[in-house]
């Protein structure tokens, strides 16, 4: 179990990995997220949303930017190596109905847990209106895959490379404004895109669901690292999410809280750049 | 209670050995009664307060003896009433006292099976030393035969004389059962009913087993080394052990038996969501559940920052909110961790704490400051992060349901602290993922499971015990649970 099967490079910085997990592949539905742990003795638990399995396979995919130090080891990791640990699926899953049409609005690596629901929502018999933006061309994931789902897939850049130019959040207006409105809004992203999802479909009461990825260690109810405010109430996103209604959550105070290591991990991500640095310098005395 | 050192404390013992041998034999209940309890020798709290080690060194050998000596040998022995899992308890210290400790340890294993950490984390002091005739005699608990010590001395020479031995194993019977949960219930079933002879499947959710031996329990009052001896003990009798692996997500509790082949399951999950307070800014940056904080510091080895990925806050003034173990272990590992100044804020005083008397003396030695009849009324913060904590001061009313005099607060006796971490260990509400994904278990309206005297739950095949079905509750008494739920399940399988 845990071996990659699979690994490809979709962006700059993006990895698609295809990890045998037949337990995890079997049960996970979609909105379902795991942890891995590279390291038995000292490595970190990190969550990340699973993108789509294969049961014959037995395998589940993960798709991730390499930004920290555990996603970076992962990014180097090769076709046949084991994740040390993973755990899943957790989470609630995705409430998947026929809600009419659902707008499916994707930032950057959101784009890869957004599939698995637009998929279900698609089978489930909504239409189905795909936005998905990114910073610049290069960083476009899961538009083929995307297409082949529906054939209203928006695709917008922050720079124009690709698509329209600008942010998620025209299109979605649009789509509001539109009669009849959408049923729903599915947005995941990085948190100010998602809050500014919520914002935009907020005025125009569609229904908004986000989902959070927050720090968390268990990924089960122990720990409460996860915690977020939602409707004025602390909710784990663990066991309470990884969705919620996103014209509730506080997402000033979630942004915070995704930040309360950031001076470690700026400083566990340097620790390569000082320590070539001072080699460097070593060097040139 | 004030310092001594082990040198000292070893020093006395072999002088009083040397008396005690020149008294006649066998000892008279009166020359027992005048020998003086033993102390446990513990690393200097000051060098202690800033390392991991464990604090409590155990017993020297001259110290065992003479405390094993100081036991009545009771014929109605009421020590081992006291105990949940009935450690025949005179019999063990028989041996002891007799610089026996191979047949000591014979003894306790048969009923216990984890002595090496019962005798450190057990609350002897309310269990199997309460009604100590010794204790009784001596009108202090405080008195009463060590018997916890002695537990942990006869289970630590056992370890370093080698590899115990494995329990025996009854022939294979074909059933099969799955544990959920390897904390201390866990572990207890997995061992009774393999020795029964059934395979056994012990799953874990964490990536390491033992549960809150492991992520709860820091490493100064129970070395991981131990915990690892004893689920090797669990290996070598055949018990397969399943990391990573959240029954209720990755498999459902019904499909392990109508799926997998189980002949029933035993859920012993295990401690649930923290509980917060409800107080303004309780999610600033910097403020933990105990269960967070000690995770980090245990579990993920965040205390080890030269090798660990997964950080932790180097907080120098740190809040702890509670007055249990928990609190104490927290506000411990704050210290350890580099904090200047730790605070434990508790809305009642020392006599209703509920933590262990020890715990509490180990705590203030070390530096922890204690703020009694106190209460935090909100965290106070500025972009995002925690800057302080506002309290207010408490008296004591009248007697509450519990026979504890219940805090009133004082109006107006508003005060605040400056602090850079919070953390909060109020204990734990029960964790809804097992009731949530399996249907017809019976919960009650705390969340915890239904069982009856023995273990079973509303479903066939289905037992439970620990802190799930208890609330929160200690190791031995997950234990005692655990026991008899793996009776019943070997009474299940029998047919």
């Amino acid at each position: 179990m845990n071996q990659i099967l699979f690994k490809e490079q979709l962006a700059p910085n993006v990895y698609r990995l295809r990890v045998h997990a037949p337990l995890i592949a079997e049960e996970r539905q979609p909105g379902q997220f795991v942890i891995l742990q590279l390291d038995t003795e000292f490595g970190e638990r990190i969550p990340l949303t699973i993108a789509d399995a294969n049961l014959a396979e037995g395998s589940i995919t993960l798709i991730f930017q390499a930004v920290g130090k555990s996603t970076k080891l992962l990014a180097q990791m090769q076709t046949g190596e084991k994740i040390a640990n993973l755990v899943g699926p957790l989470g609630r899953p995705t409430h998947i109905a026929k809600f009419g049409t659902v707008v499916c609005v994707g930032g950057g690596i959101g784009v890869a847990p957004l599939y698995p629901i637009a998929q279900a929502m698609r089978r489930a018999g909504n239409r189905l209106v795909v936005v998905m933006g990114a910073r610049s061309r290069e960083l476009v994931i899961l538009e083929p895959e995307m297409r082949a789902l529906t054939d209203d897939v928006v695709v917008c850049t922050d720079d124009g490379s690709y698509g329209r130019r600008g942010l998620v959040t025209e299109p979605l207006r649009e789509l509001c404004a539109q009669t009849p409105k959408p049923d729903l809004a599915v947005a995941i992203g990085p948190p100010l895109m998602m809050k500014f999802c919520a914002e935009t479909t907020r005025p125009f009461g569609v229904p908004t669901v986000v989902s959070l990825n927050t720090i968390m260690i268990d990924g089960t109810g122990m720990c409460g690292g996860c915690r977020v405010t939602v409707g004025g109430r602390t909710k784990f996103v663990c066991v309470d999410g990884p969705e919620f209604d996103g014209h509730q959550v506080d997402f000033d105070q979630m942004i915070q809280r995704l930040g309360s290591y950031r001076e470690q991990e700026r400083l566990a991500s340097a620790g390569c750049n000082l320590h070539d640095e001072a080699v460097r310098k070593g060097l040139q005395e | 209670m004030t310092f001594q050192t082990p040198a000292s404390l070893q020093e006395a013992a072999r002088q009083e050995w040397a008396r005690i041998q020149t008294l006649p034999q066998p000892l008279k209940p009166r020359d027992r009664l005048a020998i003086p309890p033993q102390e446990m020798p513990a690393q200097d709290p000051l060098a202690r307060a800033k390392n991991m080690r464990e604090v409590a060194l155990g017993y020297f050998e001259e110290q065992m003896r003479v405390e094993a000596s100081r036991c009545l040998q009771c014929k109605n022995a009421p020590c081992v009433a006291g105990c949940p899992v009935r450690i025949d308890i005179p019999r063990f210290i028989a041996a002891l006292a007799a610089g026996d400790p191979a047949t000591a340890i014979a003894v306790i294993k048969e009923t216990s099976l984890l002595p090496a950490v019962c005798g450190r984390v057990c609350p002897q002091e309310t269990q199997c030393q309460a009604p100590c005739t010794v204790g009784k005699s001596l009108k202090s608990v405080d008195k009463a035969v060590a018997i916890g010590r002695l537990e942990r001395y006869a289970a630590d020479w056992e370890r370093l004389q080698g590899q115990a031995a494995a329990p025996e194993v009854a022939p294979e019977t074909g059933k099969k059962v799955a544990v959920v949960g390897s904390g201390p219930a866990g572990i207890t079933v997995a061992a009774d009913v393999r020795r029964a002879g059934h395979a056994v499947v012990l799953f874990e959710a964490f990536h390491k087993a033992g549960g809150v031996l492991v992520y709860g329990i820091p490493e100064f009052r129970l070395p991981k080394e131990i915990v690892r001896a004893e689920l090797d003990t669990l290996r070598r009798m055949g018990v397969e052990l399943r990391t990573n692996f959240v029954v209720g997500r990755t498999r459902k509790v019904t499909d392990l038996i109508e799926k997998d082949g189980f002949d029933a399951v035993f859920i012993g999950s295990g401690a649930g969501l923290p509980k917060f307070m409800n107080i303004p800014g309780e999610n600033l940056v910097g403020v933990y559940s105990a269960n967070e904080y000690l995770t980090r510091s245990n579990l993920m080895r965040a205390y080890d920052r030269e090798h660990a990925v997964t950080p932790i806050h180097a907080a120098q003034r740190v809040a702890v909110l509670g007055g249990g173990n928990v609190a104490m272990d927290a506000a411990r590992t704050a210290l350890r961790l580099g904090a200047s100044e730790v605070h434990l804020i508790y809305r009642r005083t020392e006599a209703e704490m509920p933590a262990r008397v020890e715990e509490v003396a180990h705590a203030k030695e070390e530096g922890v400051q204690f703020h009694i009849l106190q209460n935090a009324k909100r965290i106070l913060g500025e972009n995002g992060k925690v800057t302080g904590i506002e309290c207010l001061r408490y008296e004591l009313g009248e007697p509450d349901a519990s026979g504890r005099r219940r805090p009133v607060e004082i109006p107006g006796s508003e005060f605040q602290l400056p602090m850079d971490a919070v953390i909060v260990a109020i204990g734990n509400e029960s964790n809804p993922l097992i009731e949530q994904t399996t249907p017809g278990l019976a919960v009650d309206k705390n969340g915890h499971i239904v069982t009856d005297e023995n273990g079973r739950t509303s479903l066939p095949r289905v037992f439970a015990g620990g802190d799930i079905v208890l609330g929160a509750a200690t190791v031995i008494l997950a234990m005692g649970e655990g026991r008899k739920a793996a009776a019943a399940i070997n009474e299940l399988l029998r047919a």
